[in-house]
């Protein structure tokens, strides 16, 4: 699932005021790295994107290197990893911080200072096991970059395990794999065993003295166990329905211990910036948006692709560069998801000079996500394309908040109707504040998730439904409020006469 | 623990030998959606009554999946366990469940919760296949209502269908995180992608005849590469190691 920040809860709005506070020491640092590199005079006219080979982290995102141990040290994986472990939390931490990664699940909250909330001071008089959680529940549409970094670069994950552990003081951690991933897993539980047995894992992991142990929970296709509490409740053994938080993971989390959830790609980076340095990351991209990201796009490009590139690229670059280009050219362009299912739309207007990134995607209001961008051209429905899109969260919906419970089938319910034309204009406006609504009133961000598509929709694809409105008034008659058309009929408990299907 | 997946895997492909000896006739299981039914009704082939237990090697097996959580908490073993009764019984029983919640000392309520909560737990009789199509946007773009379509009509099945000789259940699922290889498919545990329509009805003459196709793309490409080769990552040896790891390190 993706990972949404939401607005509620008073320790949230701390722990953002925190957040803006370090981020800001950060940006001085950067500004003071580019000033000694004469790079600074310039600063508007960088373009990103453009990324070279050697400072890709995914080596062997195509393949092209084997994923064994062997193969993996061969790419760097594993070199120094004793030198990082005995360096101490602290460091591992500023070292993330400098690099200013932000959390690559979704919600894009800055890495260095979410592992460092596993550390408040006093944190040793808390005897007993600590844990690290890596998310790889992969479910957000659109998105398959845990997946390739899994069965490709398994050794990038079990080492950034090791390394974020050392940087939480985590005594255990567990990898939860959506159940889908069968093939994956068991890739997975081979690099661990292959690690396991060059004791770069368990007792005295790499010979440092820190003992860390990883263990796979594989899901069972559940979406919102992507959700950090919902995972924590389904390793637990139950069913994955989000904790109310405060208290937040870090202090109250896995099994009642301290516990932090975080992103494969998340982890998988961290061990290479250890090794090359915090600032080596944020010299890519802009500020406060820096480092490399896996951008999966696909949808309706002439070459869809997972392919690691430059935060902040222009997404046209980006698609042009690596993909093909859109199909029948930039100008059959319709509209573009640019992270993952959970996000609103882009027109064409927005998407020519959009760049990729968390805040610039943020002041389009949408977002960069999972950067899992689904291209679509203008032979696409695109009603219909968000209309399965809230047929996706009526399913996943855990069913534990009545507004998202409740609302999910609503909107799911209307959407199956405008998909056929049968609304009213009035219905459209009823169906923002439906959204409206359920956004920001469930625990989880499942809701807000099920709401922004369908705001995306109506802010910028308004006629679109509109036309089918007016196509359906002509073939079959006037619609009231609720779909009511003059052949409705009621019998037998039921509507009758022409009726939007209840399925997708 | 050491080769528990390696292992599991190679027991797979007889997961559903005794749904198929119990199955004779096209049958109607719930829709895998949220609103699927919750609740359990006894039937000739799946009852308390049916006695349940799993094989000294997968007794082994969850055994050591019992010891990855902590000592106090072994009911988190409760997912695992489940699905090697899945892959045992062919379905997950009440018989499975229950034989589960003996064995971790869960209330068998609790089991029951997550068994009905996790829709990859079939709790209906299914067919040797489970044919798992994604029709979530991004491969729903990519036309897959055409597989969708090629599937029914080849194997004249709708989506919660099983087919009468128990070889294929057919399913609508969400999106199975291959979106860049859409359109896709999962038969059990294994992903076909970039399918077409022919494509799709060639895998299923395959399984009929016996045979399983290798998974993966129909493309031909490798993975997650563009279809005319990879742009980027093309040197022989990877960038990386000593030469550009930090001084002092």
């Amino acid at each position: 699932m993706l990972k949404l920040s939401t607005k509620s809860g008073a320790v949230r709005c701390i722990a953002s005021t925190r957040a803006t506070v370090t981020r800001r020491s950060v940006r001085v640092e950067i500004g003071r790295r580019l000033y000694s590199d004469g790079a600074a005079e310039t600063p508007k006219q960088r373009v990103y994107g453009g990324l070279k080979d050697q400072d890709r982290i995914f080596q062997n995102l195509y393949d092209g290197y084997g994923k064994d141990l062997k193969s993996a040290m061969r790419m760097g994986d594993w070199y120094k990893t004793k030198e990082i472990l005995l360096k101490g939390d602290t460091w591992i931490i500023n070292e993330i911080k400098a690099s200013g990664l932000r959390g690559r699940g979704g919600a894009g909250f800055p890495s260095g200072l979410k592992w460092s909330f596993m550390n408040p001071p006093g944190w040793e008089k808390n005897v007993g096991p600590r844990y690290l959680v890596v998310n790889a529940d992969e479910g957000e549409p659109g998105t398959c970059k845990d997946r390739e970094i899994i069965r490709k670069d398994p050794h990038k994950l079990v080492e950034g395990c090791l390394v974020a552990g050392r940087a939480m003081n985590a005594t255990a951690g567990y990898i939860y794999i959506r159940g889908e991933f069968y093939n994956e897993a068991v890739t997975l539980q081979t690099a661990i065993n292959e690690a396991y047995k060059a004791g770069l894992l368990g007792k005295d992991a790499c010979g440092s003295g820190y003992d860390f142990d990883l263990y796979i929970h594989r899901g069972m296709g559940a979406y919102i166990c992507g959700e950090e509490t919902s995972l924590i409740e389904s390793i637990e053994g139950k069913a994955g329905k989000p904790r109310l938080k405060p208290p937040f993971p870090a202090g109250v989390g896995l099994f009642g211990r301290p516990t932090t959830v975080t992103n494969v790609e998340t982890v998988a980076v961290a061990p290479t910036i250890c090794r090359r340095g915090g600032s080596w990351f944020a010299q890519f991209g802009r500020e406060r948006n820096q480092g490399t990201k896996l951008f999966c796009i696909s949808g309706h490009v002439n070459e869809p692709c997972t392919v690691e590139e430059e935060m902040s690229i222009p997404l046209k670059e980006l698609l042009e560069k690596h993909c093909g280009g859109v199909r029948g050219g930039w100008d059959n362009l319709l509209g573009v998801i640019p992270g993952g299912a959970s996000v609103p739309v882009l027109p064409k207007s927005i998407c020519d000079d959009v760049l990729m990134d968390f805040d610039a995607l943020r002041d389009v209001q949408s977002g960069l996500g999972t950067a899992a961008v689904i291209v679509m051209d203008k032979s696409t429905d695109i009603v219909r394309a968000i209309q399965r899109f809230s047929a996706f969260y009526k399913h996943e919906s855990c069913g534990q908040c009545t507004p998202c419970r409740e609302g999910t089938g609503w909107l799911s319910k209307m959407m199956d109707r405008f998909l056929q034309g049968q609304g009213t204009e009035r219905e459209i406006d009823m169906l923002w504040e439906l959204t409206k609504e359920i956004e920001g009133h469930t625990i989880c961000a499942l809701g807000d998730a099920a709401a922004w598509p369908i705001q995306g929709l109506i802010r910028h694809f308004k006629p679109e439904i509109i036309k089918k409105f007016q196509k359906f008034e002509e073939e079959v008659g006037s619609v009231t409020v609720g779909g009511w058309t003059p052949k409705s009929t009621l019998g037998d408990g039921a509507v009758h006469g022409v009726g939007a299907p209840g399925a997708h | 623990m050491s080769s528990y997946f390696v292992r599991r895997l190679a027991c797979n492909s007889r997961r559903t030998d005794i749904a198929s000896a119990l199955c004779t006739s096209s049958r109607r299981v719930p829709r895998r959606f949220s609103h699927a039914l919750a609740v359990h009704r006894n039937t000739p082939d799946n009852n308390p009554s049916i006695p349940f237990e799993f094989t000294p090697e997968n007794l082994e097996r969850a055994q050591a999946i019992i010891a990855k959580y902590p000592p106090q908490y072994k009911k988190g073993a409760v997912m695992p366990l489940l699905d090697i009764g899945q892959r045992q019984h062919g379905f997950t029983s009440i018989s499975v469940m229950n034989y589960v919640a003996n064995m971790l000392g869960m209330p068998p309520m609790r089991v029951y919760e997550v068994a009905s909560f996790y829709t990859m737990y079939n709790r209906t009789p299914m067919g040797k296949y489970h044919l798992q199509v994604c029709t979530t946007t991004p491969c729903q773009l990519c036309n897959s209502d055409a597989i969708m379509g090629a599937i029914e009509s080849y194997l004249g099945i709708k989506p919660g269908e099983t087919t009468p000789d128990s070889l294929f259940t057919l399913s609508e699922v969400e999106c199975l995180g291959a979106c860049v290889n859409a359109p896709m498919i999962a038969i059990n545990d294994d992903f076909y992608e970039d399918l077409t329509a022919d494509g799709i009805v060639n895998v299923l003459k395959q399984i009929q005849q016996g045979s399983v196709p290798k998974p993966g793309p129909e493309s031909g490409r490798d993975t997650c590469e563009p279809y005319s080769g990879k742009k980027v990552l093309l040197s022989p040896e990877p960038y990386s190691g000593p030469d550009i790891t930090r001084p002092d390190l």
